[in-house]
């Protein structure tokens, strides 16, 4: 039998462990790795990033992952498949050649994918007719129009598969989706027909799995996480993929995690809507035709997947600056530590009237009572010992966050006893509000490009 | 008898837009009918009450004895807008998992809280 094609993931967002990529690289054989970094909120941090400096935007620390691991990948061949690009794919691009050209490593090609971002389309877009409404609200686009800052379009593997055909052994991406980084690479090597909907979403499945990092093999999971061993060297998932679109899930023996139907159904069901249609620019993947298998010791073998034909419309996530935010918090002990909190929130929005400030939105969370669920959490039975009290604000009037920040402190001296300082030291400082606004796009409007740099 | 939700099945939640988004896992196929009578979206939408601004879906995974619930307008603006301590809702699973629901008499649940 004919060897399975080993896809092993190793980032689930920027800001996740580095060290996963040498482990998936050194830890048994693979065939490439898929290194996710953009979450929704990683694009607008990346270009608020690029702002300040041109040569940045995209997520550094692929270049830290990837320096230990370099030379191993080259000699064992692996394949390296990243949206690591972020807002710029080229600059990120340009850091692997750099690097591999500081190791001595010449030759090294390295693929770019290009054309998600469409920031100066969205007028002509607008010229012709296309309304870019928000998909989750409905509202006009006009009112965020003068605040947008970025406007980058989910795009799809195929670009992933033509720089892997032309010889890439490491890809750089902007936005693309997070599932293609498995079915880029599952093209290439199968070279699965366009109108074959049931493997393409089961690379999309594949992709899913992986696409979380540690949360497709025993990290974070509800279902019994006192029975995951050593999570200090938890071994991210890996795909084993079959030329007919089965897999079986899995991790090197000799990391930890736990690969159970348990563990995956957690992480498919993950960031999900409508399970029978989980749309990618790719394939309309059916998760409710997803089998699982348990074939023991860390092996899940997933098949049956179907799939249906792939969306006219493009996802684009759209960035723009929606006002400012601060948030100060204070530490109140036993006794009544609850009721002098609540005074504090009384005493500071008296002080924010008094002050002037102009605020569109105040939320108050009293950690260690209902901080994370605010009206859901029930009444402790008993008065707790300390509560941490937090009031967040948010505003159009950058002054006014600021000042926010200067009311905190002062209620240690001049307001209700046994408050200790909050979490922070220093004042609280605002910060720019980017939101996100996702809307679709006809396909015809983005054009994904290629190509290969080498070192 | 009347247990917590928890006893029966574990959840990992996550956020799209303002929208959160519960899978919710039944620890043993045969307490997937109890989840499907006991967890509708109305009760979670009540749950959550002034928390949850839109409507609550919910969906059917028998394949994986699972259900989702898509929780609109639940983060209080989206995980980058939001003022609250979790901006993402990725503890909202653990929120759910208090519900407490009626399981048949017979049903052998292990009371793990």
């Amino acid at each position: 039998m004919r060897q399975p094609f080993r896809i092993a993931g190793a980032s689930g967002f920027w800001g996740d462990r580095n060290d996963a990529l040498l482990d998936q690289v050194r830890g048994g054989p693979i065939d490439v790795v898929m290194l996710d970094y953009l979450a929704e909120v990683t694009m607008s941090i990346l270009r608020m990033k690029m702002m300040r400096n041109p040569q940045q935007g995209y997520a550094g620390d692929f270049l830290k992952a990837l320096d230990p691991a370099l030379h191993d990948i080259v000699e064992r061949r692996v394949k390296v498949v990243t949206n690591a690009g972020g807002m710029n794919p080229r600059a990120c691009a340009q850091a692997v050649v750099e690097l591999a050209r500081k190791k001595g490593i010449a030759g090294l090609r390295v693929g770019l994918v290009r054309g998600d971002d469409i920031l100066d389309q969205l007028d002509a877009l607008a010229a012709r007719g296309f309304a870019l409404e928000n998909l989750d609200t409905g509202g006009s686009f006009s009112t965020i129009r003068e605040r947008v800052l970025s406007a980058n379009a989910y795009l799809g593997s195929e670009p992933i598969a033509e720089a892997l055909r032309a010889g890439a052994q490491i890809v750089v991406t902007g936005r693309c989706t997070d599932s293609a980084l498995a079915l880029g690479p599952l093209l290439a090597r199968y070279g699965w027909a366009p109108h074959d909907w049931n493997r393409r979403a089961a690379g999309i499945v594949a992709g899913h799995l992986l696409e979380c990092g540690g949360q497709g093999s025993g990290g974070n999971f509800a279902g019994g996480w006192e029975q995951v061993p050593d999570l200090a060297n938890l071994g991210y998932p890996i795909a084993e993929v079959e030329e007919s679109g089965e897999f079986v899930v899995t991790k090197h023996p000799g990391l930890g995690g736990l690969v159970t139907p348990a563990v995956l159904k957690e992480q498919l069901l993950y960031e999900i809507g409508d399970p029978t249609a989980y749309v990618t620019p790719d394939v309309v993947a059916d998760f409710t035709t997803i089998r699982l298998e348990d074939l023991g010791a860390d092996r899940v073998r997933v098949f049956g997947i179907r799939g249906r034909p792939a969306p006219e419309q493009l996802k684009l996530s759209v960035s723009y600056q929606d006002g400012w935010r601060n948030a100060v918090a204070l530490t109140f002990v036993w006794p009544h530590a609850v009721e002098r909190a609540r005074a504090s929130e009384r005493l500071l929005r008296a002080r924010c009237e008094k002050r002037g400030l102009e605020i569109d939105e105040i939320h108050v969370d009293l950690i260690g009572v209902s901080g994370a669920h605010g009206p859901l959490a029930p009444v402790p039975r008993e008065e707790p010992n300390e509560v941490l009290f937090r009031m967040a604000i948010r505003t159009r009037d950058r002054e006014s966050a600021k000042r926010f920040g200067e009311e905190i402190a002062p209620l240690v001296l001049s307001g209700v006893p046994g408050a200790a300082a909050g979490l922070l030291s220093g004042r609280p400082e605002e910060s720019l509000i980017v939101n996100y606004w996702p809307t679709l796009v006809p396909r015809e409007c983005v054009r994904a490009s290629v190509e290969v740099l080498e070192s | 008898m009347r247990t917590v939700l928890y006893n029966l099945a574990h959840a990992r939640a996550g956020d799209k837009g303002d929208c959160c988004n519960i899978g919710l896992i039944a620890r043993r196929p045969e307490f997937y009918p109890v989840l499907l009578r006991e967890v509708t979206a109305d009760r979670v939408k009540r749950l959550f009450g002034e928390w949850c601004k839109g409507p609550v879906e919910r969906f059917e995974l028998p394949n994986l004895e699972a259900l989702n619930f898509v929780l609109h307008g639940a983060l209080g603006g989206g995980a980058l807008a939001s003022l609250r301590l979790d901006t993402q809702g990725k503890t909202y699973g653990f929120a759910l998992l208090r519900l407490e629901i009626d399981v048949p008499d017979g049903l052998e649940v292990e009371p793990l809280i």
